[in-house]
């Protein structure tokens, strides 16, 4: 019997991105399949990051930003009319970012922010275990549950680092974007994080871009080369990092590049 | 700055790599040459030359232990991934397959020792014959590894027929000797011994030839080659 193949939760088609003249990602096409970890890897500039962007529509903030091309969210179009109302794309699909940037509040706030925003559940218990279920997720519960009224910035970076996904998670998104998540945090707080991804992945669909070679090896299940604004290889982590189809992706993954 | 280097940007990396390849190919050459005096040994009856033979094995084996560190070393500091990943496993392997092919020339040369002391029997040019073909074949398969030919890898994995052909052929040879007369017995099984060694030095280096191709097409498992030495079945024909 053939195996069923599931579709991809999102698509990207010639996805282009323009900054002012300058052509930062040359159309695109990814496919990010559902309940994995997709690595983005590639040099600086190369467009990992901005092509992230796109997938939440955050590229909508940077006034000289201009993006062409098709992406879709469960086949639904993210961009151009009919597409998803951006508010509610970012509540399906959330973002942690490079350097941990929880909101000047109280912990419970931190988590309890996207949820209000959202009108999700009503305060008092139902929110109480929400906010607990969301820390608790995100491995940091035990660690704060008898200060939830400290200030979330007090913490330290591995600690704010899970609280924002902590918040992300909070809104139950189906995907969340991760844009080099761990680069400000020491090795075990990496390990941390790790390990709360390889967790996450059973009930999200989570695309990350990273620096770290090993750090793509060790969590994702896909991975896509970025190079100069294009996909270069796209394929299982284990191929990408044992026997490469492309000499870019062998030289760049082995240190040989340039 | 697209262009993919022979180098890595961090060269004590390439250094460390160097190393490996250098060690292999040492040990590839010793293991030659171990079983290119084996051969000698037996051919000209020489029992100083197996005996140096012998001694000359710990060389390998320190080479071995060599290789073995180097490549634990390499992969706990460098992390290696794709190519260069497959060439620290590949070495590693190798490595043990030419410790092998070196202790089966020195057990050869050994059983000289004991076949210098009997009267010549014939089947010794056949089984010299087999020895040479099992020589080209390492020699082959080095070169193929150490110069990243999986084409070439290709062709040395085939030759592995021939000498299957060869060993079962002399096992024939051997058992008619034995059985005309039994004084050729005790040399006879001196000699089936060391055929069987040359044969298994050939499997030694059918696995290099499969290394060889993997280190450079990232290929994890080549379809198994069919074996066809029969030896194991010879007497047990119906007459």
């Amino acid at each position: 019997m053939a195996e069923q193949v599931a579709e991809p939760k999102m698509t990207t088609r010639g996805l282009a991105v323009h900054y002012g003249s300058k052509l930062a990602l040359k159309g695109v096409d990814l496919d990010i399949t559902g309940g994995e970890v997709t690595a983005l890897i590639g040099p600086s500039g190369c467009g990992k990051s901005t092509f992230l962007r796109c997938l939440n529509r955050m590229n909508d903030t940077i006034a000289e930003a201009r993006v062409s091309g098709r992406a879709t969210l469960d086949g639904q179009d993210i961009y151009g009319p009919g597409g998803i109302d951006p508010v509610l794309l970012r509540a399906r699909v959330g973002m942690v970012f490079q350097r941990p940037n929880p909101f000047p509040k109280p912990i419970y706030d931190n988590v309890a922010f996207g949820p209000r925003l959202h009108g999700l559940v009503a305060e008092g218990e139902e929110m109480d275990a929400l906010v607990r279920k969301a820390l608790e997720r995100a491995s940091l519960w035990n660690e704060v549950k008898d200060n939830l009224g400290q200030q979330g910035t007090g913490l330290s970076g591995g600690q704010q680092q899970r609280l924002c996904i902590a918040r992300a998670i909070a809104v139950e998104p189906e995907v969340i974007l991760m844009d080099e998540p761990c680069s400000a945090l020491d090795p075990i707080a990496t390990a941390r994080i790790e390990e709360l991804i390889d967790e996450l992945r059973e009930s999200f669909t989570i695309v990350i871009v990273t620096h770290s070679m090993q750090q793509a090896a060790r969590v994702s299940q896909t991975t896509a080369f970025f190079h100069l604004g294009e996909i270069i290889e796209v394929g299982a982590t284990e191929q990408i990092f044992t026997a490469p189809a492309n000499d870019l992706t062998q030289g760049y993954i082995t240190g040989r590049f340039g | 700055m697209t262009a993919t280097g022979e180098h890595h940007i961090v060269k004590s990396y390439d250094v460390e790599l160097g190393k490996l390849e250098d060690a292999l190919a040492r040990m590839g050459g010793l293991a030659e040459s171990q079983l290119a005096a084996a051969l000698q040994a037996l051919d000209s009856r020489d029992s100083d030359l197996a005996g140096k033979v012998m001694a000359n094995d710990g060389q390998v084996d320190a080479l071995q232990s060599f290789v073995d560190e180097q490549t634990v070393k390499v992969l706990a500091l460098r992390a290696p991934v794709a190519d260069d990943l497959r060439s620290v496993v590949a070495a590693l392997k190798v490595a043990g397959e030419i410790e092998r092919i070196a202790d089966l020339a020195a057990n050869a040369a050994k059983r000289s020792l004991v076949l210098n002391r009997l009267p010549p029997v014939e089947p010794m040019r056949s089984l010299l014959r087999l020895g040479r073909l099992a020589q080209v074949m390492v020699k082959d398969v080095i070169d193929a590894h150490l110069g990243h030919d999986a084409d070439k890898a290709l062709v040395v994995r085939d030759r592995d027929q021939e000498i299957d052909d060869v060993y079962s052929s002399l096992f024939r040879e051997i058992l008619t000797y034995m059985m005309e007369d039994p004084r050729n017995i005790t040399p006879c099984s001196h000699l089936m011994f060391i055929a069987k060694n040359f044969e298994r030095i050939g499997d030694h280096a059918t696995n290099i030839a499969e290394l060889a191709h993997f280190r450079v097409l990232g290929k994890a498992q080549l379809e198994a080659r069919t074996k066809k030495d029969d030896s194991a079945f010879i007497g047990g024909e119906p007459v």
